[in-house]
């Protein structure tokens, strides 16, 4: 465990009895008080999310807009300052690089939030199609991130700020923003990966671990609980938010996935991998992300092999009994013959073959 | 961490309780902690013949799956069928309401290798 990545929050987990594991080499908490407890107290109150390990990339300069126009698969000029953004960054081929979201702070300035496993490849990536008039920094060491999501978010947040938390709209955010004794300089989004409303909240990293601790100490009374990274997938799966490595890949492009509302193969700026994409939409797909819920009893999970007859048909990204349903349900992968909501077909559960049904998808979706 | 002394262990954490001529098994206290919330347990069928360190079954929690070793060979007699509806039962009452089966030992020689509880005890406190 020597070698593993801590985040400046690490201090905190045992506090809260945290079960650590090795997640991509950083040493993060996988539960606290248990996955289904976490859970549940993020949908009906709120959780508390140390999310540090993610990705902090500024983008900078004059040609900054045409830069993330060519890299991006979303269309960047929507964005205005404050404003942020859900997309995609894909190989010419149209598999996916990384999802992400592009924060515009000012007029040529941008933040791209990429996943933590990523950074590194994000970084390169970004740098081999670097353009004149374009800075890129790596800041991901020097930034804590933290998520506070469910429907007390808000509440508990208000707390800590004089800013009017409620003007920020979703998808919006404010900067810089005041936590009385902790930073004035913090980035907070009306953003999230659980499908609840809720906050993401950069801030310079001395300034983590107080403002951990102070969100904990408002939330307290509100039934605000830290949330590891075991409820964080079974909350993202639910509102079938994709999780980068299994529903988006370099095998898998994201109109396979299901984000194709962040591709906007329409923009006229011609980015990584739209020629690819452009075909794979004029042929039609052939396969696609769908939802599937177990007729026989067990569990799909990830890599499980799906069937139909005789026939591999896809294959299963994420499954797990979802805490809120109670059932047993999963996204998968499948050739686009089977995808039609209600098709039946088999998933190989270890030595056996179990029934699914194709269903609507998100699982969960708040009310 | 409970661990009733007049049970026997395995290393792949099931325990064993002699009754009579046959053995029920189970999924020690450690063993749940470690796994978490369980949702789904697959048990063998009456009748199987379960064999030593191999494979008979699996429990799921929310995030993973994990196999059932036999701690013994042995014809299976009975099988829980709670678990089915109710697997949180592993991780409420690991030592009585959720043993998984009863088996028909086919070689009683076998119980020798299993651990004593402070035998088990210090093998989970070494890791």
């Amino acid at each position: 465990m020597a070698d593993l990545k801590r985040t400046p929050l690490f201090p905190e987990y045992e506090k809260h009895g945290a079960k650590t594991i090795d997640f991509g080499g950083w040493d993060l908490p996988v539960q606290f008080s248990g996955i289904k407890d976490e859970h549940e107290a993020t949908r009906n109150k709120a959780g508390l999310f140390d999310v540090s390990h993610m990705g902090e990339i500024f983008v900078e300069g004059p040609e900054s807009e045409n830069f993330l126009q060519k890299m991006l698969t979303n269309d960047v000029s929507k964005l205005e300052p404050k404003k942020a953004q859900y997309t995609i960054m894909c190989y010419e081929n149209g598999g996916t690089v990384d999802d992400l979201i592009v924060y515009q702070l000012e007029k040529d300035k941008y933040l791209l939030v990429v996943n933590a496993a990523n950074v590194e490849k994000d970084y390169q990536w970004l740098e081999d199609h670097l353009i004149d008039g374009v800075s890129l920094k790596n800041e991901s060491d020097s930034y804590v991130q933290l998520a506070l999501q469910g429907p007390v978010a808000e509440k508990v947040l208000q707390n800590l700020t004089t800013l009017d938390l409620s003007t920020i709209r979703f998808f919006r955010f404010e900067f810089p923003v005041s936590f009385e004794g902790v930073a004035d300089d913090a980035i907070v989004s009306r953003t999230g990966y659980t499908g609840e409303d809720g906050f993401e909240i950069y801030i310079p990293k001395e300034s983590g671990p107080l403002l951990w601790q102070k969100i904990i100490q408002a939330g307290e009374p509100e039934g605000v609980k830290p949330i590891g990274l075991g409820a964080r997938d079974t909350l993202r799966f639910e509102a079938n938010l994709a999780l980068y490595g299994q529903e988006l890949s370099p095998e898998i492009s994201p109109l396979e996935a299901g984000v194709g509302f962040a591709v906007k193969l329409k923009k006229e700026a011609d980015f990584l991998g739209k020629k690819a994409l452009l075909k794979q939409k004029e042929n039609g797909l052939e396969r696609k992300l769908v939802g599937i819920e177990m007729l026989d009893k067990g569990i799909p999970r990830t890599g499980y092999k799906v069937l139909s007859g005789e026939n591999e048909i896809g294959f299963v990204t994420t499954g797990t009994q979802s805490p809120t349903l109670g059932k047993n349900v999963g996204l998968a992968l499948l050739n686009v013959d089977y995808t039609e909501v209600g098709t039946v077909v088999e998933v190989q559960v270890r030595k056996r073959r179990l029934k699914a049904e194709v269903v609507k998808t998100p699982f969960y979706k708040r009310g | 961490m409970s661990l009733p002394k007049e049970l026997s262990y395995s290393e792949e954490h099931e325990w064993v309780k002699v009754e009579g001529e046959k053995v029920r098994i189970g999924i020690t206290d450690f063993a749940q902690s470690e796994l978490g919330d369980i949702v789904f347990v697959e048990l063998p069928e009456v009748g199987d013949e379960l064999e030593a360190d191999e494979p008979f079954g699996s429990v799921e929690s929310v995030k993973t799956v994990s196999e059932l070793y036999a701690p013994i060979s042995g014809k299976v007699v009975e099988i829980n069928e709670e678990l089915e509806d109710s697997p949180e039962f592993v991780n409420e009452s690991p030592y009585e309401k959720a043993w998984m089966v009863i088996v028909e030992p086919s070689d009683k020689s076998e119980m020798d290798e299993l651990m004593t509880a402070e035998q088990y005890e210090e093998m989970i406190t070494e890791d």
